[in-house]
């Protein structure tokens, strides 16, 4: 798939987007290209800004300057209601599942079909019975989310973004939290996704061996500055110090958590 | 300067807050009136269980707290009435003073303190969970999914529970008169509806309205407006049945002067 990317359309393109929290800059100037129907990683440490990147791709932030553009809509000028019109054509597992706490495993599956489309309730249970088959959770339609591990939310949520069979898909830390096994499932369930189906996929993790499984293309964020982008076998073989760190996950390094958080560096006086 | 520019700060937020409980009225309005017609409205089955929340889980709670209302107050204007030879009167005193005041207000003090801080905190802990986001990106709209049913439920509810509380505090009233003062029972019925006018009745139940209003706004306000984990949710939950006390006096006082004016 990489050699003809070239030729891809872009779908979601990010264009010098830039976002502050109390003054502090979250996500610095990033650009990125994301192609129709590849699997795209986003990965980089624990507060470099991933999840909000994600965030402003999804139109639920607005960002300080920049645009988002997905199938050739600004989704930072759009309307709310052709912005809604965009989100039917997404899906989106949560970090934290975020699943509806006062409605079963079943009823949050089906949510999106009940609201957006006219089918059968008959239907609609088939359906729900087949996405919550694909991540292994087949009969648990009656469980409440206070009652199922941390780990199954994070499934019945993926069941839940793939639920209206989205063109594109967003995944923040898809496998974290999973064990081993499953997390391979997941994996191979957002390959098979988006080789089947065509279905695009934004993927943000620290899992590097899901990394290297599932990518297509690789962004390395850091500081909320994309650092590095390319193909996965480009990533793997940089020489890139940051990137090297991060994927072999060494202590130290260039980035350096001691040295280059304020925060700590005020807390140990250094 | 410093408690000008902190009196003024107060005045921005009160004045930002107002806007922002407004806007939402208009949003829940739109999907009450207007959404209906754009194929978009809450879905029936929810409306129904926040009814049976708001209104058949609450009953108990206003029947008590009602009807010893209406026993203290019968009690309290037979002490008056003794003296003057009028202990008949408690009958109508007690009436009148409940559904043209106690019945209303304090039926909505037990209903902020239960179903609108529950609001707060239900719609609060969803907002710091992200599962207001989540709704968002399914292209569902958080005031049409949680707020509209929640707001119909209190709308529908509120008068029938203030019914049912002033019903209970005239029972409650009726024991201690006829049970402790010696009325016959027929006659104290007879003078409660005496000097008990249907305007008495629906003045009452015109301000239940405005409170339902009140109470589920600040509600899902609070809630939909949570920030910072939980003790954002904590803060969401105080706060909500703070304001709604605050807004339901206030409101009462409003609209009293306006019946008492109006002569109704
Ligand atoms: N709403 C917000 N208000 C203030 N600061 C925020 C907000 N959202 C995010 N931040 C800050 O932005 C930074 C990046 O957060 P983000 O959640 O994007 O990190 P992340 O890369 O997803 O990390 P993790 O891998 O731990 O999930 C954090 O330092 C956080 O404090
Ligand atoms: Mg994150």
């Amino acid at each position: 798939m990489s050699e003809n990317n070239k030729e891809k359309e872009v779908i979601i393109s990010v264009k010098n987007v830039s976002k502050s929290f109390q003054g502090r800059k979250i996500i610095d100037n990033v650009s990125l290209d994301i192609y129709s129907s590849e699997t795209f990683v986003i990965m980089g440490c624990s507060g470099s800004g991933k999840s909000t990147l994600l965030r402003l791709m999804t139109g639920v932030i607005q960002p300080d300057e920049g645009s988002v553009i997905i199938k050739g809509k600004d989704i930072t000028e759009i309307s709310d209601k052709a912005l809604d019109e965009v989100r039917r054509s997404f899906g989106m597992l949560f970090q934290y599942s975020a699943l509806l706490d006062s409605l079963t495993v079943e009823e949050n599956v089906s949510l999106p079909l009940k609201e957006h489309t006219k089918l059968a309730e008959d239907i609609i249970r088939i359906i729900v019975k087949m996405k919550l088959s694909l991540v292994g959770l087949r009969g648990y339609e009656a469980y409440y989310p206070s009652q199922i591990s941390g780990g199954m939310r994070k499934r019945v949520g993926l069941a839940r973004a793939i639920a209206m069979d989205p063109a594109i898909v967003f995944y923040d830390e898809p496998t974290s939290g999973l064990d081993p096994v499953v997390g391979g499932v997941i994996d191979k369930l957002i390959k098979d996704l988006s080789a089947k189906l065509l279905i695009t996929s934004v993927v943000v993790t620290h899992d590097m061996q899901s990394v290297f499984n599932i990518a297509d293309r690789v962004a390395m964020i850091h500081k909320g500055k994309v650092i590095a982008t390319g193909e996965t076998d480009q990533i793997k073989n940089t020489t890139n110090p940051y990137v090297q760190q991060f994927i072999n996950g060494k202590p130290n390094g260039p980035i350096d958590l001691f040295k280059e958080d304020i925060g700590i560096k005020e807390a140990l006086d250094l | 300067m410093n408690t000008i520019s902190r009196i003024g700060a107060f005045i921005i937020s009160v004045y930002q807050y107002v806007l922002g409980v407004l806007a939402l009225f208009m949003d829940i309005l739109y999907w009450i009136f207007i959404g209906p017609f754009k194929g978009k409205t809450a879905r029936r089955e929810n409306i129904f269980y926040q009814m049976v929340f708001v209104g058949l889980r609450s009953a108990l709670i206003v029947f008590f707290v009602t009807f010893f209302t209406g026993i203290v107050l019968a009690m309290q204007s037979a002490y008056q009435l003794e003296r003057m030879g009028a202990t008949l009167y408690v009958a109508s005193l007690v009436a009148v003073s409940l559904c043209r005041e106690l019945g209303p207000v304090l039926t909505a003090l037990v209903i902020a303190g239960r179903v609108g801080s529950a609001i707060a905190a239900e719609l609060g802990t969803m907002k710091v969970s992200e599962q207001i986001e989540a709704l968002e990106l399914m292209a569902i709209n958080p005031v049409r999914f949680l707020a509209v049913p929640r707001f119909f439920a209190l709308f529908i509810m509120q008068p029938c529970l203030t019914v049912l509380g002033n019903i209970s505090g005239i029972i409650g009233g009726l024991i201690v008169g006829v049970g402790s003062l010696g009325i016959n029972k027929d006659l104290y019925i007879q003078t409660t509806f005496k000097y008990l006018e249907l305007k008495d009745i629906y003045t009452g139940v015109v301000k239940s309205f405005v409170f339902a209003m009140i109470i589920a706004l600040i509600g899902c306000y609070e809630g939909l407006n949570t920030k910072g984990g939980a003790e954002g949710v904590g803060k969401a939950t105080t706060n909500s049945v703070v304001i709604s006390f605050i807004l339901i006096i206030l409101a009462d006082c409003v609209l009293t002067t306006i019946f008492y004016f109006s002569e109704m």
